[in-house]
């Protein structure tokens, strides 16, 4: 028998988050996002969380629910401000933000998963997220030391996955999801649909359940949009 | 006459090759899609994480699981592929993209891009800017050539928080094509009606004029 990673729901998969710990979201803005988890977190009302997400969410969905709940005690994102709460929190100073390079961003949670205590890089050297940060030499390049994410728990989307943890992701709502599904202590993913081990096929699994510790459907996803842009047909 | 936004893409098109990997960036840098020269063949890379993204979906067929890097809805053209956010950034940092287009608050005649921060105003952050500018080997510049107030925005020194180091290699601004050279700004092509003098009137870091310089042809 496969190992079932299945919990009832996004309450029981949040169990053992507490005050001031340091969690990830996946998602690249909108797209991929964990929103039960973030409903549980708020229903919770976990309170100075450090959160690593690409982005800050929106006024009323994504992490701007835990912002106007004020949860949040820091952020560490590449690209925030989406939203007006997350403004008035920064530039009150209640809010800690920490702007970082998305791909430094990408890597650290990479990095985290794969047993790398840190790399180097060449983005934001000559930036100022080069300050206080070692710089070595390579190929006449030079590079930033950075460090792997260290987080409790990461909160993760998938399109599909199986009792055992493994997951399909669909299209680019894949981004944050992975990395950070490797890098999170306790992962806990929601999937759009979960079905019974055997049915996934393993040569098309995008992550495998190894990383994953506990996971379950979410019903109703919303999956808002965050810039609606058609072309017409004529 | 100065070129407008869609002349600067046009302009920039020109640069691709068959068989370019290519990111655009947001605003200017994204109208170059629109200018694809006939019988080339190029990918669009968007950091969040595909290759072969295509136009806007029709009404009624936009997908939420499908965006670009400005969190658009998008479509995929036939050959797609989605990835990670970190085999995204392996690909930009790893140089497997052939060029990146990028648009620039300031740019200084060593190659140094500012176009994340300004001082003062409520800072966004660097998204993978920062990762395309550090890595890329071939980085185009789309820009306007000076701001609102006729001061120039191509420098000697930028004044804004950097993006990036000595890492431009040519800018397509309204008014002239420029290479980045040791020895600063080097004038390729002038803006069709452009002088020279133009140019150089419109720019503030060093400027190197040899020769006959071509009108651009779009």
């Amino acid at each position: 028998m496969a190992i079932n990673k299945v919990v009832s729901g996004a309450e029981e998969a949040i169990q053992g988050i507490s005050d001031g710990m340091t969690v990830m979201f996946g998602g690249f803005g909108l797209c991929g996002i964990p929103e039960h988890a973030i409903a549980a977190v708020r229903k919770r009302g976990t309170k100075d969380l450090t959160c690593v997400s690409n982005n800050a969410g929106v006024d009323g969905f994504g992490l701007g629910v835990l912002l106007e709940n004020k949860q949040v005690k820091k952020m560490i994102s590449s690209y925030v401000g989406e939203n007006d709460e997350f403004e008035r929190q920064m530039l009150s100073g209640e809010l800690d933000v920490e702007l970082i390079p998305q791909g430094t961003l990408a890597e650290r949670c990479r990095a985290a998963g794969a047993g790398i205590p840190a790399f180097f890089t060449p983005a934001g050297y000559g930036t100022e997220v080069a300050i206080g940060k070692e710089v070595r030499w390579f190929d006449g390049k030079p590079h930033l030391l950075e460090h792997a994410f260290d987080a409790s728990f990461a909160f993760v989307k998938a399109m599909k996955g199986d009792t055992a943890g493994n997951l399909i992701f669909n299209a680019t709502a894949r981004n944050f999801n992975h990395a950070m599904a490797m890098a999170g202590k306790v992962t806990v993913v929601e999937v759009e649909e979960l079905v019974p081990v055997g049915e996934l096929d393993p040569n098309e699994i995008h992550t495998p359940g190894i990383f994953i510790q506990r996971i379950f459907q979410g019903d109703n996803f919303e999956k808002r949009i965050e810039q609606r842009t058609v072309r017409s047909k004529a | 006459m100065a070129l407008d936004k869609n002349g600067i893409a046009q302009r920039i098109a020109q640069e691709l090759r068959d068989g370019y990997y290519v990111n655009l960036g947001i605003g200017i840098p994204t109208l170059v899609a629109n200018y694809i020269p006939d019988g080339i063949d190029v990918e669009f890379q968007s950091e969040n994480g595909m290759l072969g993204m295509g136009p806007f979906p029709f009404e009624g067929e936009e997908d939420p699981d499908l965006i670009n890097a400005g969190k658009q809805t998008i479509t995929a053209v036939p050959g797609a592929v989605y990835f990670d956010s970190s085999t995204s950034f392996a690909m930009i940092r790893g140089q497997h993209v052939d060029l990146t287009v990028l648009g620039a608050m300031e740019v200084s005649d060593q190659g140094d891009i500012a176009n994340w921060k300004i001082p003062g105003r409520m800072v966004k952050g660097m998204g993978g800017a920062m990762d395309l500018v550090a890595s890329a080997k071939n980085i185009i510049v789309a820009m306007m050539h000076t701001n609102k107030a006729g001061e120039s925005k191509l420098l000697r020194q930028c004044t804004l928080p950097l993006t990036g180091v000595r890492c431009v290699t040519r800018v397509v601004s309204n008014l002239a094509v420029l290479d980045i050279t040791e020895r600063g700004f080097k004038l390729i092509e002038c803006a069709p009606g452009i002088s020279v003098d133009d140019v150089k009137n419109a720019t503030e870091g060093r400027l190197i004029v040899e020769g006959d310089i071509p009108e651009m042809k779009l």
